[in-house]
């Protein structure tokens, strides 16, 4: 068990390093220059530019060869230093990121445990009710198969502009001051819900179509037969049935992780919500890379945490892994 | 008691149309008998077990009547069937090794199927120790997953499992193809035993086996084409067959021990008919040295001396 995490750990942490390596390399042969871009869109005297270029190559960093950038990166992303951000006029990015960050964890935790948990119960019922079923498979295949951005959109036309029920865009109305008041609470949560609904209605149809189709599976295995051969009632069958037929689920969670952050990303964007997707669009736009950098690393290193803590349920779930770790017998 | 079977019918529904795995099976197994039951690949034995226990969705009972000691079981009817079984007929399925939750410790999937069947599984604790002994397997199987056991001691906690609560007819489909031979030997004198020790009345082995038939069964009898072909006690249906299938099955033996479903088939002429589409009369008549006329009708199956009955024109 513990080498098996040990080296699991390693397999993250050499990931991660991979994936940080190349996350500083990409924007750096992009072409276009940061600096350039940020002068160009003040007002700046023609006499000034050699040495504002000068100072802000200086403040990043970009003056130096760069094997020493390189260093650099490691040297302060060990200190939760990630640079400064190009198009907030030099704020930290860890700050930046720091204050986009929960907008993103509040909108995809939820999502994922609620979409994974429903989907399972629902596609469990579905799987033993024929007109349930009837309506599950085909709406489940419509919601899985849908491109984020078009289930969002429509989302948002439906409930936002035609039925005017919630808000469009925002994380909270531009008339309101962030504080621990009631109204304030009532409105981040109607900001939230669209988002939230979206991708909750994408995962859910994949999660309870892959649980109707595991359990229908896992009913006529062998070790379902022999119990309804010893005459054991329907409930026990369906209960371990249900329990094997998780864990492919779970597995697949840790697949989808990648997909799925993805997607919150994009649907932040379609609703403009304050969050890590839309952060991501403004980088970009203002070819902002250290900002870009610290984005895709708060990203890296989410869905790595996340694909361990998958793992370890797992592990936790099915003996027969543990079985595997321990040499085959225990 | 023991069991009667008259006429039983059961098929497949398949997109092609109904196959008649089981079309009229008469057939009686007194109490404490251990009958054989042997034929070809496909001629529907495990359908005959699966019969008297559990008939699923793909199957279909068309007729025939099952008792067990003078119950008449419900054999069509799964929730009815669901009370007796276990308790009056259990089975050791042709899929043993695969037949144990693999997520759930033995000993916890035992407790539960237990008291889902509303009995108290501590008061079968000493027992279910004593019969573990009883097969060779320490009790603390009891806390392992199916996984960590080897074929040979899965099957054997099949067939404590099977047996826990004193069925009065245990079928055993299969049970040691899977085995190698000094585990098959173990196995079937196990079966023997567990009967001589009374925790289950009556036995149908199912087997291609003919060597383990000969050690564990009293009596035999060979199934052909969805039908019984005959029926008598084990020593004299080998020395005195009077089916032409039987006789051309056992003289085409090789020597005992040799499983007869690869070894056997060459040296009968022919294949068995369609299920599908069965021709009238005696079913065995495409591949018949004796055939003529007469067996366009069908053949019954009757008693021809004390406990030999066989379904052939021919053979009186
Ligand atoms: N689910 C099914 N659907 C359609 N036909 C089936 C099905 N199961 C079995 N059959 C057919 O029923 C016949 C009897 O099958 P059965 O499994 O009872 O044979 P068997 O004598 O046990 O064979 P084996 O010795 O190989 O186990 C076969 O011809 C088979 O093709
Ligand atoms: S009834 Fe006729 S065809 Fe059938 S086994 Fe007897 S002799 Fe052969
Ligand atoms: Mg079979």
């Amino acid at each position: 068990m513990r080498r098996y995490f040990g080296r699991k750990l390693l397999i993250y942490g050499l990931t991660f390093f991979v994936a940080a390596t190349i996350n500083w390399m990409i924007p750096r042969f992009m072409p276009g220059d940061p600096v350039q871009s940020l002068l160009s869109r003040h007002q700046v005297a023609p006499e000034a530019v050699p040495h504002l270029i000068a100072y802000y190559n200086a403040l990043f960093g970009l003056d130096q060869p760069l094997w020493q950038q390189y260093l650099n990166f490691w040297g302060s992303l060990l200190n939760g230093d990630l640079g400064r951000s190009v198009y907030q006029s030099g704020r930290p990015v860890t700050e930046v990121i720091l204050a986009a960050l929960p907008y993103t964890l509040g909108l995809l935790i939820p999502a994922i445990l609620l979409s994974w948990w429903a989907g399972n119960k629902f596609g469990a019922i579905a799987a033993r009710r024929r007109y349930l079923d009837n309506a599950v498979l085909p709406i489940g295949y419509i919601l899985s198969a849908a491109p984020y951005m078009w289930l969002a959109i429509m989302v948002a036309w439906i409930l936002g502009s035609v039925l005017r029920i919630f808000p469009i865009s925002g994380g909270y109305s531009y008339a309101l001051e962030p504080s621990l008041t009631w109204a304030f609470a009532v409105d981040l949560f109607a900001h939230w819900v669209m988002p939230f609904l979206s991708l909750f209605m994408v995962m859910f149809g994949g999660w309870a179509i892959g649980m109707r189709n595991m359990i229908i599976y896992e009913l006529d295995a062998d070790y379902s037969r022999y119990l309804d051969a010893l005459g054991a009632p329907s409930g026990l069958v369906r209960r371990y049935a249900f329990r094997n037929a998780v864990l492919p689920q779970v597995t697949g969670l840790a697949l989808q992780l990648g997909v799925i952050v993805a997607g919150a990303l994009v649907t932040e964007i379609v609703f403009s919500y304050p969050g890590l997707g839309k952060l991501l669009l403004a980088a970009v736009q203002n070819e902002d890379y250290f900002l870009l950098q610290g984005i895709f690393l708060f990203v890296i290193i989410g869905t790595l945490i996340a694909n361990f803590l998958v793992d370890i349920a797992y592990v936790l779930l099915d003996p027969r892994t543990r079985v595997g770790m321990s040499g085959g017998s225990a | 008691m023991g069991l009667e079977v008259t006429d039983l019918r059961v098929y497949y529904r398949t997109l092609a149309g109904d196959v008649k795995a089981l079309d009229g099976v008469t057939v009686a197994v007194a109490e404490g008998e251990i009958m054989g039951l042997a034929g070809e690949s496909g001629c529907g034995k495990s359908t005959f077990g699966n019969s008297l226990i559990r008939i699923d969705g793909r199957m279909r009972h068309v007729g025939g009547r099952v008792i067990l000691d003078g119950i008449e079981l419900p054999i069509a009817d799964g929730d009815a069937m669901r009370e007796f079984r276990y308790k009056l007929v259990s089975i050791i399925p042709q899929y043993a090794m695969s037949a144990l939750n693999p997520t759930r410790r033995i000993g916890r999937m035992i407790d539960e199927l237990l008291e889902s069947r509303g009995v108290r599984h501590q008061e079968l604790r000493t027992e279910l120790r004593r019969r573990l002994l009883l097969v060779g397997l320490p009790e603390a199987v009891l806390g392992r997953y199916p996984i960590e056991l080897s074929g040979g001691m899965k099957q054997r906690v099949v067939m404590v499992i099977s047996t826990l609560l004193d069925p009065s007819l245990l079928i055993a489909d299969e049970i040691t193809s899977a085995l190698d031979v000094s585990t098959q030997k173990a196995v079937s004198q196990t079966l023997v035993q567990f009967r001589d020790e009374g925790f289950v009345r009556s036995m149908i082995v199912v087997t291609h086996d003919v060597s383990i038939l000969y050690q564990v069964s009293d009596t035999l009898a060979i199934m052909y084409a969805g039908r019984l072909a005959e029926k008598a006690p084990t020593e004299e249906l080998m020395e005195r067959p009077l089916h032409p299938y039987t006789r051309l099955l056992i003289s085409s033996l090789p020597e005992m021990g040799v499983r007869f479903e690869e070894e056997r088939l060459a040296g009968i002429p022919g294949a068995p008919p369609s299920l599908l589409n069965p021709p009238t009369g005696c079913r065995f008549r495409t591949r018949c040295p004796l055939a003529d006329a007469v067996c366009e009708e069908q053949p019954p199956f009757v008693e021809v001396a004390p406990g030999h009955a066989v379904a052939c024109w021919k053979a009186t």
